[in-house]
């Protein structure tokens, strides 16, 4: 039973992982296209779950918490671009 | 293109998280032994909570925060993982021999102690100094 709604569940996960990735391909603006991605890496951390319960095994939980702090520096350093036009400043004069 | 903003939200998350990946990527290195993890991981995961600090404040506070020299610590990573196998060859032992025993540590209780953990502290410093010198590197460049 837990396994045909583990497979239901990842199924739907990879649904949404596809219009989510529409978004990036189709995105009008790059921020759309940020945001879509940042959705995707929560879509990974949901099939990761998922195929770690599947295969009975507690060695994929690093590679969750692994995937949501890249997803989060990846989006903020993004952003950063996006609003300020570089990445790292040197000195920040206020 | 530079506009004068207000950074706040993004800095008072990033003195909370920062603290919060850097325990992730000590239990990293820390269970490198018996679990998924180790010295690579744990460096790149260190690093990136210096990135996080790089990119909410900027080069001159994190130098003042954390005042090290990158290139420094490759060499000091390069010397521990040499001399984790040269210091095999007094024992009499072929080069990267590696020993443990086993301990009673105050509150740890019974606790395996294995000099692979001396090598793999080599290869968490060298990955920081590697990552850390390319990033800051780049950064600096105009």
């Amino acid at each position: 039973m837990l396994e045909i709604i583990i497979q239901i569940t990842l199924v739907c996960v990879s649904l949404s992982m596809l219009g989510f990735l529409y978004r990036v391909i189709k995105g009008p603006t790059t921020p759309d296209r940020v945001v879509a991605l940042d959705a995707i890496g929560m879509g990974l951390v949901a099939i990761i779950a998922l195929i770690s319960l599947i295969l009975d095994t507690f060695a994929f939980l690093d590679v969750i918490l692994l995937i949501g702090i890249l997803a989060f520096i990846g989006t903020v350093a993004f952003s950063k671009f996006l609003e300020k036009g570089e990445i790292i400043e040197r000195e920040r004069d206020y | 293109m530079r506009t004068r903003t207000n950074d706040l939200i993004l800095q008072t998350i990033t003195t909370v998280v920062a603290f919060i990946i850097i325990l992730f990527s000590l239990s990293l290195f820390f269970a490198g032994h018996y679990n998924p993890g180790g010295g690579f991981v744990g460096g790149l995961m260190t690093s990136g909570a210096i990135v996080l600090l790089l990119l909410a404040y900027d080069i001159k506070t994190v130098a003042s925060i954390l005042p090290i020299d990158y290139k420094i610590l490759i060499a000091v990573g390069l010397l521990f993982a040499v001399g984790t196998g040269a210091g095999a060859l007094i024992f009499n032992v072929p080069f990267l021999t590696h020993a443990y025993d086993y301990f009673y540590l105050p509150l740890l209780g019974k606790t395996s102690l294995h000099t692979a953990v001396l090598f793999d502290t080599g290869v968490y410093l060298v990955v920081i100094g590697v990552t850390m010198t390319i990033i800051q590197t780049i950064g600096e460049s105009e």
